[in-house]
């Protein structure tokens, strides 16, 4: 395994200080992968998407191309782009979309023409106001050049695209719960079935829903064909990924890597990448996908950066963020942190996951904070089985969207890998890193 | 009479007019009135419940569940200090201490002057500058105590206006001029939706 040479797919751009402006983009080579397949048919662009097999870059990394074809045949489908990258420590879609909203607006009507979608809606989280401006001038750039709109490109094709704003609630990161928030109401995640929106989505009608660096890939791999893209990384997991490294690493920063032949351990300690510890600490444990995702011990450097690699290992890569934690780091506090994030951003639907976050939550600040008790650790098992019976992985089911499952997995690790650290907190009354 | 000015009364329609349907445009048009006063005041909210065809209630049932949107009076400045993992593991804890010594409140409070409101946040997504601070959705990169002073001091004394507008998102670029729905249709839509509405409703009469 070694840090391997391979061309940059989504953040070819970034190197230049002006790389969301329109004239960049058309200066090093902008539009070409829309023009392209406007030439091309619908049929013939979803087959090479289908070729390249690109992985849904969300976080559930569903193939795009197989959400493609299970659209439903309707007058009117909607194309729905998720840009409302809330989980902690993931921070790749608002890089991308800061500094290269003209490539999503591109992939975007590169997918609406595929899919054949009547209207897309870019959906921005709410914080992202520079983010929010910079994609609105993209999407009004391409209205001028023609991208958009009326017959594109004169291709006989015509689409509209709205800019929509979140406003702060990570439960609209999740596919349904984001439609709920497009049609204006509170971001309630929907009963399943229908399982995807794809039957129905938005307004009842056939829906994609995509994450932003999924359509970022597009226009690459329309330029230079599926097979190109099929031709890097290995297995299911192709091409490249981009991940968000943050935590006690020299560099944090999001590097664009070959998926399956980097490694965790490329990642963390390559000088390209991360750069290794900071101040030459020791790793303790790393996140490998966001905070839904159980945490690895440094036995697992070596584990590649595929999707099924690291499932069958026992985690995910999610979100394609990577948090590195050093010896200094206290596993209960950051367990008790993620979990208060679920406490607050769950959306109270169901009981285990309103319930079981906010008991979790005080159970694992009273041990930070000095009130901890011994039976408290099987207090939180217990807890946590109920949210999400047998603590396997990946976790069963029980609420309507997959934050409440998500809740486990933290606290789990944090007491597979050292439960010692909660048992000196809870005997010396406090944190003892404090 | 209007509460919303004409532009702004404008401005929302043609809001409205970007989607398939009206409702669509309640979180927009609440980040726009939100603009125009800070918050989102109950007259505010009346409009944006005629101007999609909804209750008030709906409109204040719904706000109230974003974070981004307030009902209630706001500060000028709002200051959002993450702690969540990635900012907690480089002293995120800290840093918010010191923004409550700094502004001299409690996170969750605002200054008597209504200048600053300190919240701690979710993760903002610039983990790789952490621990991350946004102004009014900025992100103005401030990881230490000296430079979140600096950063009180300057906004205090009101020169990051350039970088850090007052409350919005939607002030500094238009929305698209795309394929605008007739508004005739969107003036059928909401007439059935008020007629399904005053369907709903119990009548007067049964009481």
């Amino acid at each position: 395994m070694a840090v391997t040479d391979v061309p940059r797919i989504v953040t070819a751009r970034l190197d230049h200080e002006d790389s969301y402006t329109l004239e960049r983009f058309l200066a090093t080579g902008g539009h070409e992968g829309l023009r392209k397949a406007l030439t091309m048919t619908p049929e013939a662009v979803a087959a090479e998407v289908d070729a390249a097999s690109l992985l849904g870059r969300g976080g559930a990394g569903f193939p795009a191309g197989r959400k493609w074809s299970m659209l439903r045949k309707a007058p009117v489908t909607y194309l729905v782009v998720n840009g409302d990258e809330s989980e902690p420590a993931t921070f790749k879609d608002h890089l991308l979309i800061e500094r290269d909203p003209n490539q999503i607006v591109e992939g975007t009507i590169i997918a609406a023409y595929a899919v054949q979608a009547s209207q897309v809606f870019i959906y921005v989280r709410g914080e992202f106001a520079l983010g929010l401006e910079r994609m609105q001038q993209a999407v009004n750039d391409a209205y001028d050049r023609g991208a958009i709109g009326n017959d594109i490109f004169g291709s006989g094709f015509s689409v509209d695209v709205v800019v929509h704003p979140g406003a702060g609630a990570y439960i609209c990161g999740d596919e349904t719960g984001l439609l709920e928030s497009l049609e204006g109401k509170r971001g309630f995640p929907r009963i399943k079935p229908p399982y995807f929106p794809a039957v129905m989505g938005l307004y009842g009608q056939p829906t994609v829903v995509n994450n932003v660096e999924t359509m970022s890939n597009l226009p690459w791999i329309i330029t230079n064909g599926g097979a190109a893209f099929a031709a890097l990384g290995a297995g299911r997991s192709t091409g490249t990924r981009l991940f968000a490294l943050s935590g006690h690493v020299r560099k944090p920063g999001a590097f664009e890597v070959e998926m399956v032949k980097t490694t965790f351990r490329d990642l963390i300690y390559a000088p390209i990448y991360g750069g290794g510890i900071r101040g030459g600490g020791e790793l303790k444990a790393f996140i490998p996908g966001g905070a839904s995702s159980p945490w690895f011990g440094p036995d697992k450097l070596d584990l590649p950066l595929g999707q099924d690699e690291v499932g069958e290992a026992g985690s995910m890569l999610g979100s394609g963020s990577v948090v590195v934690m050093d010896q200094s780091t206290c596993f209960v506090r950051v367990a008790w942190r993620i979990t208060k994030f679920f406490a607050r951003e769950s959306c109270g639907q169901c009981t285990p996951c309103r319930e079981g976050s906010g008991w979790l939550e005080r159970i694992l600040y009273r041990i930070e904070h000095g009130s901890g008790r011994v039976d408290d650790l099987d207090l939180l098992l217990d807890v946590c089985d109920n949210i999400s019976p047998g603590l396997h992985w990946p976790p069963q089911q029980t609420t309507i969207c997959p934050l409440g499952p998500s809740i486990p997995p933290s606290i789990n690790s944090a007491l597979t890998l050292c439960r010692d650290e909660f048992l000196v907190h809870i005997k010396e009354g406090g944190c003892p890193h404090a | 009479m209007s509460y919303f000015t004409p532009e702004m009364r404008t401005r929302a329609q043609q809001l409205v007019g970007l989607y398939p349907k009206a409702r669509s445009a309640l979180i927009p048009l609440c980040h726009l009135a939100q603009e125009m006063d800070g918050w989102l005041r109950p007259e505010a909210m009346e409009e944006i419940a005629e101007l999609v065809g909804v209750t008030p209630a709906e409109v204040r049932g719904t706000a109230t569940f974003y974070d981004m949107l307030d009902t209630e009076p706001a500060a000028t400045y709002r200051v959002s200090v993450c702690t969540n993992v990635a900012c907690l593991l480089d002293g995120a804890l800290e840093l918010l201490a010191h923004a409550e010594e700094r502004l001299g409140v409690p996170v969750g409070g605002s200054t008597h002057d209504g200048k600053f409101h300190l919240e701690e946040s979710e993760c903002l997504a610039d983990c790789d500058f952490a621990p991350c601070v946004q102004v009014n959705h900025r992100f103005v990169r401030t990881q230490t105590p000296a430079a979140f002073d600096e950063l009180v001091d300057d906004l205090a004394a009101g020169k990051r206006a350039a970088t850090i507008p007052p409350h919005g998102t939607l002030v500094r670029v238009g929305r698209n001029r795309g394929l605008v729905v007739d508004p005739e249709q969107v003036a059928s839509e909401r007439a059935a939706m008020v007629e399904a509405q005053a369907a709903r409703a119990p009548s007067q009469d049964a009481h």
